[in-house]
């Protein structure tokens, strides 16, 4: 295993944290994406180009985008209901 | 059970598992020693066979095939539970606004005269590069879909790629010159036919007189676009599928957001 | 070293799992749960890495090179995709909850429902 291989496997574990660890939804998001990219720079690493192009499709354009129009509708809601008690 | 106790248990439960798969991951083959025969035997037998150089997107849709087709009808049944889900919200919530809008229909008003507000928010370079973008990422996905058999891409990568370019029409700003793009029943016949069309393909094995999704279709030359028989061509479907797919959970999530943010 | 792989497979696992539990937002317990996902992706590809070996596509080298597993290539690969939706599903589900009891808490939804 090569010095590439082991710094993309300790920033993937980081990025798992940092996506756990970050409360806000809205930021998290945006930590997810970036996470989405450090795994597929690791598949790529890995020798598996078809699902590093995969991860890359679904984790930067699939689930943030999701994530985010599902979050602003979120917002909606809540500023629809005033009257129930966050 | 209080959150404090919850989190204790589960400290307690994350240590046994942590030690377990510490275990249990100790005695897999150390890190690059993998010596699973029936991937070796693939690798040497695909090409052979099958005339296609991507031996992944051979196991996926001809080796492996049926894996694939439970696996597109998981996708399937996932898009159309989202829709059910996010449609009868949407009626819903039209029913409660319904009289508050109704003095908002004005005769005179114009088919894409948005609110004034949703116009300043949007970038001019986020419009013109989204709108500029649009077809490029649109013959990319098409690409991705049609080479599935010789390089890296396929069904699967293709088809969200070509539910991107809709993402980016939104995101420029233009969302009723989407909503004429892609009329709902045609992007659901899609997804339907995508779905459909894999396993119809399958069915055209067993017509050939051999088994459900036999590689029925002339192989062809290596590395010309026409090989892999049926590669190419579930690969096509699966596309069509997941781009219908992607495209129908898009749009209901937008359609989530915009068409009742119009009152701001 | 060579451990490293396995190890931050269960680490991910482990630590998405922390994050479902501990959550106080729906929609911050379903992006630890891709988390959770992007654990058994790391642990099937590294299971079929071979050292030295190339990618199992025979577009531009001699067919007969030594490629890593290409199995494991095809499971992860439409793993990646169908997990997609299938978060969009509980994203929506999400919405639903937070129409139907006003917060995205898990803690409070579990106490309303009595």
């Amino acid at each position: 295993m090569n010095v590439l291989q082991a710094s993309a496997l300790i920033l993937v574990a980081l990025g798992g944290t940092a996506v756990v660890v970050c409360r806000d939804p809205l930021r998290q998001a945006i930590v997810a994406g970036v996470f989405g990219l450090l795994l597929a720079i690791l598949f790529f690493v890995f020798q598996a180009p078809d699902v590093a192009l995969s991860e890359i499709v679904i984790g930067t354009v699939g689930v943030p985008v999701m994530f985010l129009l599902a979050l602003a509708k979120l917002h909606e809601q809540r500023d629809d209901t005033p009257e129930i008690d966050q | 059970m209080s959150r404090r106790g919850r989190l204790a248990l589960f400290g307690v439960a994350a240590a046994g598992l942590g030690v377990v798969l510490v275990h249990g991951l100790v005695g897999l083959p150390a890190f690059g020693d993998f010596h699973g025969r029936y991937g070796l035997l693939l690798a040497h037998v695909a090409v052979p066979e099958r005339k296609a150089t991507d031996i992944v997107n051979s196991i996926t849709y001809d080796y492996r095939g049926v894996d694939t087709m439970g696996e597109e009808f998981i996708l399937f049944a996932s898009a159309i539970g989202l829709v059910i889900v996010l449609r009868r919200m949407r009626g819903e919530h039209r029913d409660e606004r319904a009289d508050e809008r109704a003095d908002e229909d004005r005769p005179g008003r114009r088919h894409d005269d948005l609110p004034d507000d949703r116009h300043a928010q949007t970038s001019v370079a986020l419009r013109v590069f989204g709108l500029a973008l649009v077809g490029p990422v649109l013959v990319l996905g098409v690409y991705f879909a049609s080479q599935g058999q010789l390089t890296p891409g396929g069904g699967f990568q293709g088809g969200v790629i070509l539910a991107a370019a809709l993402v980016l029409v939104y995101l420029a700003g233009r969302y009723h010159a989407m909503a004429r793009l892609r009329p709902v029943p045609v992007v659901e016949l899609a997804e339907g036919l995508g779905a459909a069309g894999y396993a119809a393909i399958g069915v055209g094995g067993l017509i050939s007189g051999s088994s459900f999704l036999l590689n029925f279709v002339p192989q062809g030359a290596m590395s010309n676009l026409p090989s892999g028989g049926t590669i190419a061509l579930l690969s096509a479907v699966v596309g069509l599928e997941v781009a219908g797919a992607f495209t129908l959970v898009f749009a209901e999530f937008m359609d989530q957001r915009l068409l009742t943010g119009g009152r701001r | 070293m060579s451990f490293l792989p396995y190890a931050v497979a269960a680490w991910l696992l482990l630590v998405g799992l922390y994050g479902v539990i501990s959550s106080r937002n729906l929609l911050h317990l379903i992006l630890c749960l891709s988390v959770v996902q992007a654990s058994t992706y790391v642990l099937l590809l590294a299971i079929g890495y071979r050292t030295g070996a190339k990618a199992p596509v025979f577009a531009d080298i001699p067919p007969g090179t030594h490629v890593v597993d290409p199995v494991v290539q095809s499971l992860t690969l439409t793993d990646v995709v169908v997990e997609a939706t299938v978060t969009a599903l509980l994203l929506a589900l999400a919405l639903q909850a937070h129409k139907r009891f006003g917060t995205v808490d898990p803690d409070e939804i579990v106490s309303l429902t009595g």
